[in-house]
Parts: C-alpha cells; sequence; structure tokens
C-alpha cells in the first residue's frame, strides 16, 4: 500500500510540476493529497491505530475546502484571461 | 502630640500645586489680573495655614517634652492605633497665646518658655506613600540575631499603651554591625510590640513579629529576623517632616512668598503673560515646600531640582530677549554641575547607610557610624551641591546674571529663599558634616572667601540689581561661614534676617524701577534723545572714574549684556546700545538699562517716600546697623566664629575668618551706604528719577511689612524676649553655647564699629564728597578693572570650560556623529535596500517554480530525516 501511495504521490507531483493547464495542476494536488491518504489509512492499520485514519477525515474536508478555493481562483482567472494556463500567471512576481 | 498641625502639613504642599493647575486649566479663562489675585490668595493661605501649624507646633513643644521618640509616636499612629499620649513632665504651661495671626505672625514661630532646654524636639514625621520600593528576592534572606531584653512583657493581655520594652538589637547595615538600644513604647496591637520602629532603617516600621514569638521571649532570648527586614531593599518615601528647622523655613517661604506675590500684582500689572508668571511662582512656592518639608535626602533633592527648573522658567521669563533666556540657561547649567556632585552624594548615602530617610541617617552619622574617607567623602560632596545652589565660590556665576528675571523673582528665588537651600541643607544633614570636620572648615572658608569676594565685586557695580545681586552672593557666604563654624542656629538666623531684607531691598529696587520707568515714560525727555544720558553723563563723573584701558571691545562674548527689561510695556532703551551716543570715557558699565542704573537715581527719598524709606531700613539691616534684624544675625556668626579660635580645635583659621568676616562687614557697609546714597540722596541724575512717582499700594504694602520684619526680626534671639527662635533651632540643630568665647559686647560693639565706619566711609565718599572716588580708582586702576568686571571669573569660565566646549562639539558633531555615528545607521538601511533587490529576484512569480521549490525543499527535509541520526552530530550538537 504504501508503494501504491509513493507511485501516486509521485504521478502526482510531476503532474503538478509539469502540467501546464491550472486545471490539471490542481487535480494532480488531489492526487498528491489522497496518495498521502492512502498512506495515512495504511500505516494506521499496520500500526493499529486509529489516529491515522481519525487524520484522513480532516485532510479529506482539507482538500474539499481547497478545491472550491483552488477552482474559484482558476474560474476568475480564465475570466480574466481567457486561458488557465500557470505559466501566464506571473503579475506578483518581484 | 496634637494633631492638628500633623494633619494640616499636606495641605500646605496641596495649596500651591492646586494653584498650579488651576492657574494652568482655568487662567485662560481668568485673565491675567485674576490669575495673580487667586495665586497670592493661595499663598496667603498656605501662610495662613503655616501660621496655625506654628502656633500648635509650639503648644506641643510646651505639652510634649517626654516624648521618648517623636517619630515613634506618629509611627504607631499611621500603624491606627490612636498614638501615644505624652505626659508631659517638665513641660511648662506657658504657650503662645498672644501671638497675633498677621503678618508678625511671622514672630510668633516661639514659644516663650524659658527653661527648655532639656525638651526633646517635637518631630512629626508623616509618610504620605511610598513612592519606590524595590524588594530584594528571598534568596537575598539571611539570619540576623536579634536579643530582646523583655522586661515588662510577660503577659500580653496586660499591656498598657504606656509601658515600655527595651529593646536591643544587633543588626548589621552596610556600615557594619552596631548595636542599638531603645526604649518601645508598647502600642495597642500587640502583635506589634517588637519589631516595629526598632532602629529604623534596620527593621521597617511595620514589622510584625507573631504573638507566640512575642510571649516565648524571655531575658536575653534571641529571635532571628530576615536580613531582608534588617537591610530593606530601596524605598523612598514621600514623607512630610516638621520640626524647629522646617517649620521656620516653611514660615520664611510662605511668608515672604505672599509677599512678594502681592507685590508682583502691582509690578507685573501691564505684563501680558502674568499667568504664566504666576503659574510658574505658585510651582515654585510648592516645589520650595517639597525641599524644606522632606522627610529624606531623596525628597530634598526633588525639591532642589524643582526649584531650580523654576528658577530658570523665572529668569528666562522674558524669552523674547535671548539675552534672558541665555542667563536661565546658564544657572541652570552651573546648577547642574552642583546637583551632579550632589546626587553622586546621595548615592554614597544609600550605599553607606542604607536609608536615605533623614530620620535614619543622621541619627547613625552623629552616633559615628562611618569613619574614614566616606565620610569625608558624603559632605564634601554636599558641600559642592550646596555651592551650586546658593551660589557660593566657584559656582556662584550664575546668580547676578539670574537678574534678568523679574525684580520680585529675583526677590523670593534669588534672594530671601532658594538660594539658601544649600545653607539649609547643610543645617539640615549636620551630623553628616560634623563626621568630617576638614569639610566643615572647607565651608566656612568657601564661604568666608565667596562673602569677601563679592563684597568687593559689589563695591563698584552701577545696576541696582546687581549690587543686591552680589550682595546676595556675599551674605550667603557669611551664612556658610556660620554653618561651617558649627552654629547652625545662627547660620539659619541670618537666613531669615536677609530673606525679610533682601526680599525688602530687592522688592524696593523694584519698586525704584517702577518709579523711574515713571519717570522715564512721563517725564518728556526720554534718555534716548540724549538729555537724559547728558545729566546723567555730567554727574557719572564722580560714581564712575575714569580709565584708560579702553574696554568698549573688552566685553567678553558671553558676558550678559543686562537685558531690556520691558515692564510697563514700554519699549525701554538699552543705553548699553546707546553707548554709540559717545560717553565721555570708557565704560565698563555700558550694558545697564537706564531704569536699573544707579547713576542715574538720586533723591529718591523725596519723590518716592515710602519705597525710599522702606530701602533706607533694609540697607541699614543690611550694612548691619543696631538694632536692624541684620545685626543681630551678623554679630552671631562674627561671635561664634570667634568662639571656635578659642575651641579645642581652634586656631588661626577661625581667626582669619573672623577677621574676613569683619572685614566683609565693613565693605557691607560701605556698598550699601553706596547704593543708598546714590539711589535716595542728592539731586536727581535723570528724568527719570526726576519724575519719579510712588507705586501702587499692592507694591509699597509689602515693602512697608517687610521693613517692619527687618527692623524687628532680629529680636527673635535675644533673652529678654524669651529667644524664641534658638528654642524653636537648638533641638534640631544642637545648642551652641560660646562657651569661653569673647564677651557678647565687645563682639556687639566691634561689628556696630565696622558698620558704621563703613557707612561713614561710603558717606565720606558718596555723600560729603570729602574724597573723590574717581581718585581712588585712578590711583588704583587695576583693582578697578579687575572689580568692574567681575575679577574675570565668567571669562575665566569662558576660557577653560565654555571655548573648550565649543570647539569640541563641533569636531564631535562632525567626525564623530556625521563620520561614524550616521554612516552606520545609513549604512544598515543601504545595505538592507541592496539585499532585497537581490532578493526579490526569487519571488518570479512562475508557480512551478514554487512547486519546484517545494519539492526539493521536501526531498531535502527527507534525507535530513533519513540521515538525521548520522548528522545531528554536525547540525545539532
Amino acid at each position: 500500500m504504501l508503494v501504491l501511495s509513493g507511485i501516486l504521490f509521485a504521478i502526482g507531483a510531476s503532474g503538478v510540476l509539469l502540467r501546464c493547464n491550472a486545471i490539471l495542476v490542481l487535480m494532480s494536488v488531489e492526487l498528491m493529497l489522497n496518495a498521502v491518504n492512502i498512506a495515512l489509512v495504511s500505516t494506521a492499520r499496520a500500526l493499529g491505530d486509529l489516529d491515522g485514519q481519525l487524520f484522513v477525515f480532516f485532510s479529506l474536508s482539507i482538500a474539499a475546502a481547497e478545491v472550491a478555493v483552488g477552482l474559484a481562483i482558476v474560474v476568475a482567472i480564465y475570466r480574466s484571461l481567457g486561458r488557465t494556463d500557470v505559466d501566464d500567471i506571473g503579475a506578483m512576481h518581484g | 502630640m496634637d494633631m492638628t498641625a500633623y494633619s494640616l502639613l499636606p495641605l500646605t504642599l496641596a495649596l500651591p500645586l492646586a494653584g498650579v493647575v488651576l492657574l494652568t486649566l482655568f487662567g485662560g479663562r481668568l485673565g491675567g489680573a485674576r490669575s495673580g489675585v487667586l495665586a497670592t490668595a493661595i499663598v496667603g493661605l498656605t501662610f495662613l495655614v503655616a501660621v496655625a501649624i506654628a502656633l500648635d507646633f509650639t503648644d506641643s513643644v510646651t505639652a510634649s517634652g517626654s516624648l521618648p521618640d517623636g517619630s515613634a509616636g506618629i509611627g504607631s499612629a499611621e500603624d491606627g492605633s490612636t498614638g501615644d499620649v505624652a505626659v508631659g513632665d517638665h513641660g511648662v504651661g506657658d504657650a503662645t497665646g498672644d501671638h497675633g495671626v498677621d503678618e508678625s505672625g511671622l514672630l510668633g514661630d516661639s514659644s516663650s518658655t524659658d527653661d527648655q532646654h532639656g525638651v526633646v524636639a517635637p518631630h512629626i514625621e508623616r509618610s504620605l506613600w511610598t513612592w519606590i520600593r524595590v524588594k530584594r528576592s528571598f534568596a537575598d534572606y539571611e539570619l540576623v540575631p536579634v536579643t530582646i531584653a523583655a522586661r515588662d512583657i510577660p503577659d500580653l493581655s496586660r499591656i498598657t499603651p504606656d509601658m515600655v520594652a527595651v529593646v536591643e538589637v544587633q543588626a548589621g547595615t552596610r556600615a557594619g554591625p552596631r548595636t542599638v538600644r531603645e526604649e518601645l513604647p508598647l502600642m495597642w496591637d500587640p502583635e506589634a510590640i517588637v519589631g516595629v520602629q526598632i532602629f529604623r532603617g534596620a527593621i521597617t516600621p511595620g514589622t510584625i513579629l507573631s504573638t507566640r514569638v512575642a510571649t516565648a521571649l524571655g531575658a536575653d532570648d534571641k529571635i532571628f529576623v530576615p536580613a531582608d527586614l534588617a537591610s530593606p531593599g530601596f524605598t523612598a518615601d514621600v514623607s512630610l517632616t516638621l520640626d524647629g528647622l522646617s517649620l521656620l523655613m516653611l514660615l520664611i517661604v510662605t511668608g515672604v512668598g505672599f509677599l512678594i506675590h502681592l507685590f508682583s500684582i502691582g509690578y507685573m500689572a501691564h505684563d501680558p503673560d502674568r499667568r504664566r508668571y504666576f503659574t510658574y511662582l505658585n510651582l515654585f512656592i510648592f516645589s520650595m515646600l517639597v525641599l524644606v518639608l522632606g522627610g529624606n535626602f531623596l525628597m530634598l533633592f526633588v525639591g532642589w531640582e524643582l526649584v531650580g527648573a523654576c528658577s530658570y522658567l523665572l529668569i528666562g521669563f522674558w524669552h523674547r530677549d535671548p539675552a534672558n533666556a541665555w542667563a536661565g540657561r546658564k544657572a541652570f547649567i552651573v546648577n547642574r554641575i552642583g546637583d551632579m556632585a550632589f546626587v553622586i552624594g546621595l548615592m554614597l548615602i544609600w550605599t553607606t547607610y542604607g536609608s536615605l530617610a533623614f530620620a535614619d541617617v543622621l541619627p547613625a552619622a552623629a552616633g559615628g557610624a562611618v569613619t574614614g574617607s566616606i565620610a569625608i567623602a558624603i559632605p564634601a560632596l554636599l558641600l559642592i551641591g550646596a555651592t551650586g545652589k546658593s551660589a557660593q565660590l566657584p559656582l556662584f556665576v550664575w546668580l547676578p546674571d539670574a537678574m534678568a528675571g523679574p525684580t520680585p523673582v529675583s526677590a523670593l528665588i534669588h534672594a530671601a529663599t532658594m538660594v539658601t537651600a544649600g545653607v539649609y541643607m547643610i543645617a539640615r544633614a549636620h551630623p553628616l558634616f560634623e563626621a568630617a570636620p576638614v569639610v566643615l572648615a572647607a565651608v566656612a572658608i568657601v564661604g568666608a572667601a565667596t562673602a569677601l569676594m563679592a563684597a568687593l565685586i559689589a563695591l563698584v557695580q552701577v545696576d541696582i540689581k546687581r549690587v543686591l545681586a552680589y550682595s546676595t552672593v556675599s551674605q550667603l557666604g557669611y551664612m556658610f561661614m556660620a554653618v561651617g563654624a558649627g552654629a547652625y542656629a545662627a547660620g539659619v538666623f541670618h537666613l531669615m534676617t536677609h530673606a525679610f531684607f533682601k526680599a525688602l531691598l530687592f522688592l524696593g529696587a523694584g519698586s525704584v524701577m517702577h518709579a523711574m520707568e515713571h519717570g522715564f515714560a512721563h517725564g518728556g525727555a526720554h534718555p534716548a534723545d540724549g538729555s537724559g544720558r547728558e545729566s546723567a553723563s555730567m554727574s557719572d563723573a564722580s560714581f564712575d572714574p575714569p580709565l584708560d584701558a579702553p574696554s568698549s571691545a573688552s566685553h567678553a562674548p558671553a558676558s550678559i549684556s543686562t537685558p531690556d527689561l520691558d515692564v510697563d510695556g514700554h519699549s525701554e532703551v538699552d543705553l548699553g546700545g546707546a553707548g554709540a551716543s559717545s560717553p565721555p570715557r570708557p565704560d565698563h558699565f555700558t550694558d545697564v538699562p537706564a531704569h536699573q542704573d544707579m547713576r542715574m537715581m538720586g533723591g529718591l527719598l523725596s519723590r518716592a517716600p515710602i519705597t525710599g524709606w522702606t530701602f533706607l531700613v533694609g540697607g541699614l539691616a543690611l550694612a548691619g546697623v543696631f538694632p536692624l534684624a541684620g545685626f543681630w544675625s551678623k554679630d552671631e556668626i562674627l561671635l561664634e566664629t570667634l568662639a571656635r579660635a578659642g575651641g579645642s580645635d581652634g586656631g588661626t583659621l577661625w581667626v582669619v575668618l573672623y577677621g574676613v568676616g569683619l572685614f566683609t562687614a565693613l565693605l557691607t557697609a560701605i556698598y550699601t551706604g553706596r547704593q543708598l546714597l546714590m539711589v535716595l540722596a542728592g539731586a536727581p541724575r535723570s528724568t527719570g528719577a526726576k519724575n519719579a512717582a510712588e507705586s501702587p499700594w499692592t507694591m509699597t504694602l509689602p515693602l512697608v511689612v517687610l521693613a517692619v520684619l527687618s527692623a524687628v526680626g532680629g529680636l527673635v534671639v535675644l533673652q529678654t524676649f524669651g529667644a524664641p527662635l534658638l528654642h524653636l533651632l537648638e533641638p534640631v540643630l544642637g545648642a551652641h553655647p560660646a562657651e569661653g568665647g569673647p564677651s557678647k559686647l565687645n563682639m556687639a560693639l566691634m561689628a556696630s564699629a565696622a558698620s558704621l565706619s563703613g557707612l561713614a566711609i561710603a558717606y565720606a565718599l558718596y555723600g560729603a564728597r570729602a574724597i573723590d572716588p574717581d581718585r581712588i580708582a585712578t590711583a588704583l586702576p587695576v583693582a578697578y578693572r579687575w572689580l568692574s568686571r567681575k575679577l574675570m571669573i565668567d571669562e575665566l569660565y569662558d576660557a577653560v570650560v565654555v571655548h573648550p566646549f565649543q570647539r569640541l562639539a563641533p569636531a564631535l558633531w562632525h567626525r564623530i556623529d556625521e563620520g561614524v555615528l550616521d554612516r552606520v545607521v545609513n549604512g544598515a538601511g543601504r545595505s538592507l535596500i541592496a539585499s532585497a533587490q537581490a532578493w526579490r529576484h526569487v519571488q518570479n512569480g512562475r508557480v512551478r517554480s514554487y512547486g519546484l521549490s517545494i519539492a526539493l525543499g521536501a526531498v531535502a527535509l527527507g534525507i535530513l530525516l533519513v540521515f538525521a541520526d548520522r548528522l545531528s552530530g554536525v547540525l545539532l550538537p
């Protein structure tokens, strides 16, 4: 299970780093979060401890909130720029 | 002890302070005239309170002869009990019933008893609140044995308030261990039997030992108290003290202060800033009372600084003229020098005696708790402080310049009250000084030297206020000589009489100036058009001798030109500027305003009779003419000085000091006679004098009252009248019988001879013109030049202190401040900007590069976790 979680996390991380579309980046982030969730659940089972499962609930709810905010930002970017390419968003650079 | 005086004491402080607050808040609405009346009324009320306290106080002197310790009684009262009932075993019933509460109440500060020499001084002390308290940590506690020989406390239930316990404490102050044995009244609260008031400073008031401990005590039992109690942390009480000395000062300050307030109403009638003036004046009264009523050195110092601040504010009252502001600054800075020594002295007192309260320090010093160099250093530092405040050598230079302030201020602050603070302080702290006879002798020498020098300078001044200023310095020198000789009562006595006659003279001078201004304003011919000056120059010849030395350029840059006093609202022409109107010859006194220039006066006795006659009384009192006030006090000082010569530590020193004192008395009479003749006698020498008019009643009434006081104020030392002053002061300052000394009659004759011959010389020179003073000055050009330029002391200080500083300051400014400090600060800012410029490129706005950074950081953290145990030696030592 930890291996599965590691593979999923790697896919998610590479997706975040390599994809241009903001929606896909968000999806990759979700993938990484869920990989972590799997790791937590599996560890909890291996140790016979409920704490890990409990923690997953927090993680899930935070992921939901994050998606809501993230999608809202993406929509806002799309409305203003007409695209959702993350490389175009650089107005805040130093 | 009657409680009335005790409870009224804080009121004397509260009233002037309330005046300050009221004038500050509502003075604008009141307007100038009513502000003045309000301030005067408040000080008058304070004086009445002071008189009430005095009457009550003298009652208790006669009624409570047997207080074991006055402060213990009050301390118990503060603990909530009703205070011990004093049983007078030799109190005399002759109280002060017949002293009226009027202006001459100053004389009523007496207890007319005749066998009171053994009476313990009633000494009221009240702590209003504790101001600063620094507790030491519990770890500092150490145990100090306290032996209590309990004689009368076998059974607590039988304790009555008049029972006494003999308590012997072995406790250490920082001065070293010592045993103190005291008889303590047992108080209402049995729990407070022991520990309270034992050796104040060692065990704090309020220390309560438990009932169990108290009952367990037998003879020779030992108990232990924490060292914390044996030497409490630093505490500073706002405490008031009332004894004969502070009572006398209280009466002088409020009494003379009231008269001068009254005078100021008339004198300042046309000044637009009257409100500010009266606010400062009330603040000064408050400050001075803090100084004289304070129960510890810190309160004394607070008052000391406050009066200094008031002095600064009032010297520079007419601050629109830079010269006045300059004089204020000079006074402030010169005083700081003395005050710094004073503060160091206070710190030494604290570290040596472990307390700043008079009640702790002074008995310890009198008991010889401290010896060696520290016992010399403390009074020496206090002496330096006193020379600053009381204008003695070498710090006297500010006082003559302080005459830039309004004349009533000169009378109140710079003659009658504030400048005597040094004398008061030395008298108050005399046990400290007596522990170091060297310093005491130094006090006397400083005083005598100052008296002589200032009297010499006063001989040639032509500014009416400056003559008085130098005369003040000289008289303060007398007081120092007296306290240096150990004759504290004589010094304080001279302080009192001097307050009367010098306040009178200054107010008289103010009235004269007022009259002169009136004369100039209404006389048609203003001195600016030359006619006034012309007539002055004509008669000048007799008063201002010719000189060969060109001196018009000789005024040092720092020497203050006497400012253009603008009392009446009329712009007064400064004759210093009119030096261009070609005086016949070089003149050292070109900067004297016309209405202050004695060469412009003359004949004022007939034109302003009340001012003139009172001025005459004040002058004769200053000169020491029998039977006016100055005669008695000066005679007393000379007597005591010579008596020291016959004493055990006698020697030529005291004989020399006596000679100096006698010679100075002669000089005093000469310059006073000169001033009186120049101002009052002869024909008017200017239009101002010709048209001078009498001042309004608010100005003449204080003059008359002060003249009466100056005339009869000296009689309070006479045995015929019960010598009330000495009875008041002796319990505090110690009796000082001049045993084996010269006979009083001879001394009085000598002093009288000096003053009368001085006046005769003055008359010969300036009245009858038997000898032309010009000829003397011409014969002694060097002496005259030095005297007229005040012995060049200002110039000396300029050269030694002021100019080096003025050169050092720009160097520090440009090199150190701009060159080093500014560069460091600016450099810090610039380097921050530069680093920010470099780092801003990291924030490139690309989400994926941020993601990469996160990923790399995660990888780095992972590596760190994996190899943590191996790296721990490197990263986490």
